[in-house]
């Protein structure tokens, strides 16, 4: 039996650090979006494999053993054979709109990568119902596994490249294979494969096989690619850890000039730079300095400038430092002092180390301080104010104008987050964010909302007095005062525009006729836009305009959502008529991956179930069926909630994801383990057990949805060890509370109706991937309180349900 | 040899079968762009620019795989990572520059070589740039092939614009850029016009006007493709 544990807790790890590993590199290939879709369906494998295991039922009981290192074995062999097959499939996310073969291809792709979670379910599936006087300590296994597993992948994406880590991962279901087959008189051609594969693994490690590499794959429309294309261009460097990988390129023949919101008046030209691309696609740049700033006088010519014109060598915090740009910026306008703060020490290093000549040393300026960090995190924890909170532009203008963010969840841009940077602002000091330019009107204006609320919410009477807006064609600069504008400073920003034909969407005082000058509209949008926002009327206004403009806060942390269901079918009918890039697509293949997954788990899990219901004693399907799939929604509703609140206090998004979700799976398998001693204190099949857990639950919960803020709040500030054991601390008695009801439920039904044990595997399965999907949804809707409440709802019916069972199991039993 | 005769006078026959689908599938996609260029509003497509689209081969400058869709209203790839523009789009920057048969044209990202195509047929001389080399390869050919002795093209960085045939009554930019050159702005002619789409490579989102007055002034119109009003009514 210790071996059943050990190999199902090795295939459950090698599963989930499958996933993560696939959503690192089809992020990387494609986008994130749709690896994000790719990967909801093709866990629809779990589903489908209860459902295989309960049609198959009566032979598979024979063969477990082999039933199961068999699938252990094609699991592992699958990771590799789908990773290299799915790539070798033509799909180009971005001409879904306009050519149906592509709906073909990305169906290859969903097949392709069922596979191999198919059978990686197959295995726990298997044990869970052909051992099932041990499904507690099965599902500990399971849990633990995957807990495990997403701290291994985290790290090895730390110390390897996608390729190899994908190798190692293999391993892990191999080992497996061989464990589970180590007992019985096995098959000889099972044992020859394994040792074959076993070779085919250790081959793949010393060969470096182009096959599995990553960068072959990329979509030629990444901007990676397509500056790859350019005549002379190449790679300088590459470097890849779990938060992105990282590549430096060089265009000497048509060298790159990345100067965003530049004037038409400049007669200063961006020198030669670097272009440094993140998971293939968002430039930033690393720009050529020799110490001369006359050479990057074109830094005095950009919309992010403005801010420099109404201070005198301020102090800076630059939030999203990149490849040192918005450093260059500040230094070039005589700041006194720069803190920079960047998340991925390995872009940093770029600049400190590698590129540092080429940089000119930027980093080594005795009034730079670099330090990686998250930007909210610094922010919290800094007792420093300053005369400029500075939010660069890093994402590209392409991803910002597909929309392909909207999923996003992004806590810089937040309502909460703004109110932190402007306390960090000295008397008179100034937060400056640049976004790109979108027409019709959807970054600025939501900023502009977010920026009122802000003000709103720390007292300020007339937030109007406090903001101001210009633009180029590409950008728009928004800044907020800590203090109101002065005559003489609004003298200053007209002079600056003007100066450089940007034109004042808003400045306090503005008349309709200062604006609209230099980069003509067919309206002025954005300043009717804030004039608006910040009127009585701001309510109707948002309500009224065709996006979502609506601030975004941390319980809902979308600002790239732009989708309103509403103005779809106006700009479907224009997309011909060169209306398709008013069309947010994040948001409609979310809810086409829940429509997909509902109608895949129709067909491969509820249909099959329908037919085989008669085996089971009356009310079984439905009851049962119901309990589950509860439990699947509800589990992961609470589980994802959380990731986000902890990511916001643990401020990194890789240690959130470790810590959390990790802990979430391994203290749910601790509370698994337990269910089984707790059920044996009461009658068998009896419901207080499940009553039990989601009691513990429903109480937890609540208490962290309305103390989990004040305690956040104490703690902001505490080292990350700290932070990180508090965390664990928090989750645990939650997550071991949800890990009961799952077994509990099993264990019933190994005593009244065994034969739906796989079913019930499956309809688990099925729920956790329609959860995932319809979690964000909800989240965006109606914000993450929102779902855990209704999480707690959701489990409250599933104890109802189970103790509505009761009877019919003393009847079915007597 | 009289099989190989036969066999070549069936292909050609094919050939012509297909000229004559295109040339159907042309016309019909010109009365397209005339119902849409009608909806639209800011931008009146003439006819003289209909015409030019009218007889430009489109279908000779994409990839063969792409000739099935070659005359519907839809951008397609071309390889390399590039897209040939949605007709449309083609049409309106054309419309834009307001090209006069005297005019010298200079575009920046030549791609399949449909843009230079479609201004060659209206103006004196089009100079067009590339910076991907098999793409202007391909493109120098096949604009050869269709007959355009007016368009001049060239592999290198367009940044700089094309200093020996400057000034230019109008400049087409068709490749990203996250600022507009200085260098183009100084090689357009006093009452001259620059247009540049924005957006996405298979989703253009707006149009940008750059016209430099008589006396050397800048003044930019950000141009939507479509009428699209970012509120509903009031209520």
């Amino acid at each position: 039996m210790r071996r059943v544990l050990i190999a199902t807790a090795l295939v459950s790890a090698g599963a989930i650090g499958y996933e993560l590993l696939l959503m690192r590199t089809l992020s990387i290939v494609q986008w994130h979006h749709f690896a994000y879709m790719i990967i909801s369906l093709a866990l629809l494998g779990y589903g489908a494999s209860g459902t295989f295991i309960a049609l198959s039922r009566s032979w598979l009981a024979q063969r477990f053993e082999q039933a199961f290192s068999a699938s252990a074995l094609l699991f592992s062999v699958a990771m590799l054979v789908s990773f290299v097959f799915a790539q070798r499939v033509p799909f180009n996310a971005l001409e879904v709109i306009w050519d149906w073969r592509q709906l073909v291809y990305l169906g290859f792709v969903y097949l392709i990568f069922f596979v191999p979670f198919f059978f990686a379910a197959c295995c726990i599936g298997l044990a869970l119902t052909f051992r099932r006087s041990a499904v507690a300590q099965i599902y500990f296994s399971d849990l633990l596994g995957a807990g495990l597993g997403a701290v291994l992948i985290i790290i090895l994406l730390f110390v390897l490249l996608p390729q190899h880590a994908l190798l190692l991962l293999m391993t892990l279901p191999l080992l497996a294979s061989i464990l589970v087959a180590l007992r019985p008189v096995l098959r000889l051609r099972l044992v020859v494969m394994q040792l074959v594969w076993s070779a085919a693994i250790v081959l793949g490690f010393t060969q470096n096989w182009p096959d599995l590499r990553i960068s072959e794959y990329i979509s030629e429309y990444k901007g990676l690619s397509q500056a790859l294309e350019v005549v002379d261009s190449r790679v300088l460097s590459e470097a890849s850890s779990p938060l992105g990988l990282i590549t430096v390129i060089d265009s000497p023949a048509v060298p790159i000039r990345h100067a965003p919101g530049l004037s038409f008046n400049t007669r200063h030209i961006p020198p030669p730079q670097l272009g440094v691309f993140t998971d293939a696609d968002a430039m930033s740049v690393i720009t050529r300095f020799d110490g001369d700033f006359d050479a990057v006088a074109y830094l005095g010519d950009v919309t992010a400038a403005l801010p420099y014109a109404l201070l005198e060598q301020p102090r800076v915090l630059v939030l999203g430092a990149g490849g040192g740009s918005d450093v260059l910026l500040a230094l070039y306008h005589g700041a006194s002092r720069v803190d920079a703060v960047e998340l991925n020490p390995q872009m940093t290093a770029l600049i400190e180390d590698e590129y540092a000549e080429f940089a000119g040393r930027l980093y080594d300026d005795p009034r730079v301080l670099v330090h990686t960090d998250e930007a909210r995190g610094f922010v919290a924890k800094s007792d420093t104010r300053y005369d400029l909170v500075h939010l660069g532009l890093l994402d590209s203008f392409a991803a910002s104008g597909a929309g392909v963010q909207a999923l996003n969840e992004s806590y810089i841009y937040t309502v909460e987050a703004l109110t932190d940077y402007l306390e960090h602002t000295a008397p008179g000091g100034i937060l400056a964010i640049t976004r790109w330019l979108k027409l019709p009107p959807r970054d600025s204006l939501k900023l502009a909302a977010i920026a009122t609320e802000a003000l709103t919410r720390q007292g300020v009477d007339d937030p109007g007095r406090r903001l101001v807006l210009i633009r180029s064609w590409d950008t728009s600069t928004l800044l907020v005062k800590n203090g109101d504008f002065s005559d003489t400073e609004i003298d200053s920003i007209r002079e600056f525009a003007q100066a450089r034909s940007f034109d004042t969407a808003y400045f306090p005082g503005i008349h309709r006729t200062d604006t609209n000058r230099f980069n003509r509209l067919r309206e002025p949008y954005f300043h009717d836009g804030i004039v608006a926002l910040i009127g009585d009327d701001a309510d109707d206004f948002i309500d009224r305009y065709k996006f979502r403009i609506e601030p975004a806060t941390d319980d809902r942390p979308y600002f790239f959502h732009f989708f309103k269901w509403a103005t779809l079918p106006e700009v479907l009918a224009l997309r011909k008529a060169g209306g398709a890039g008013l069309i947010e697509w994040g948001y409609l293949i979310l809810a086409a991956t829940l429509l997909q997954a509902l109608v895949a788990g129709l067909l491969l899990i509820v249909l099959p179930l329908l037919r085989a219901a008669r085996d089971w004693p009356a009310g079984t399907a439905s009851r049962a069926g119901s309990y589950f799939l509860l439990l699947g929604l509800a589990f992961l509703f609470v589980e994802i909630a959380f990731i986000q609140k902890f990511i916001l206090f643990l401020s990194h998004p890789l240690y959130s994801v470790a810590v959390v979700l990790s802990g979430f799976l391994i203290f749910a398998g601790a509370g698994s383990a337990w269910s089984a001693r707790l059920a044996r204190r009461y009658a068998d099949g009896s419901h207080v057990p499940v009553a039990i857990a989601v009691g513990g639950i429903v109480v937890l919960a609540l208490a962290y949805v309305f103390l989990l803020t004040t305690v956040f709040e104490f703690f902001i500030g505490a080292g990350d060890v700290t932070k990180i054991v508090l965390s664990v601390a928090l989750i645990a008695p939650l997550a071991f509370c949800m890990g009961m009801p799952f077994p509990l439920g099993l264990r019933r039904l190994a005593a009244t109706a065994p034969g739906f044990i796989p079913w019930a595997w499956g309809a688990n399965g099925f729920a956790s991937v329609v959860s995932a999907v319809l979690a964000s949804l909800l989240a965006i809707q109606f914000g993450f309180t929102f779902v855990i409440l209704l999480a707690l709802v959701l489990y409250s019916i599933a104890a109802l349900v189970f103790a509505a069972g009761d009877g019919h199991t003393q009847a079915g039993r007597s | 040899m009289k099989r190989l005769t036969v066999l070549l006078l069936c292909v050609s026959a094919a050939a012509l079968a297909d000229e004559a689908d295109y040339d159907l599938a042309r016309s019909a996609m010109v009365d397209e762009l005339r119902q849409y260029a009608r909806a639209a509003g800011d931008v009146e497509l003439g006819e003289a620019v209909l015409t030019a689209m009218e007889t430009v081969r489109r279908h000779a400058l994409i990839p063969a795989s792409e000739r099935p869709f070659a005359y519907q209203n839809r951008p397609l790839p071309i390889g390399h990572g590039q897209t040939i523009s949605q007709p449309y789009i083609v049409a309106l920057m054309t419309e834009l520059v307001e090209p006069d048969a005297g005019d010298s044209v200079l575009e920046v990202g030549t791609g399949s070589g449909y843009q230079a195509a479609v201004l060659a047929e209206l103006v004196d001389h089009v100079y067009s740039i590339e910076i991907i080399e098999p793409l202007a390869e391909r493109a120098t050919a096949d604009l050869a092939s269709l007959g355009y002795r007016n368009v001049t093209t060239k592999l290198g960085d367009g940044y700089f614009g094309w200093e020996e045939h400057a000034p230019f009554d109008a400049i087409v930019v068709t490749a990203a850029a996250s600022h507009v050159p200085p260098p183009l702005i100084e090689q357009l002619k006093p009452g001259g016009r620059m247009v540049i789409p924005v957006g996405g490579r298979f989703a253009v989102q707006q149009l940008l006007l750059l016209e430099k007055t008589e006396d050397g002034e800048i003044v930019n119109r950000q141009i939507a493709a479509v009428r699209f009003v970012p509120l509903t009514g009031g209520r």
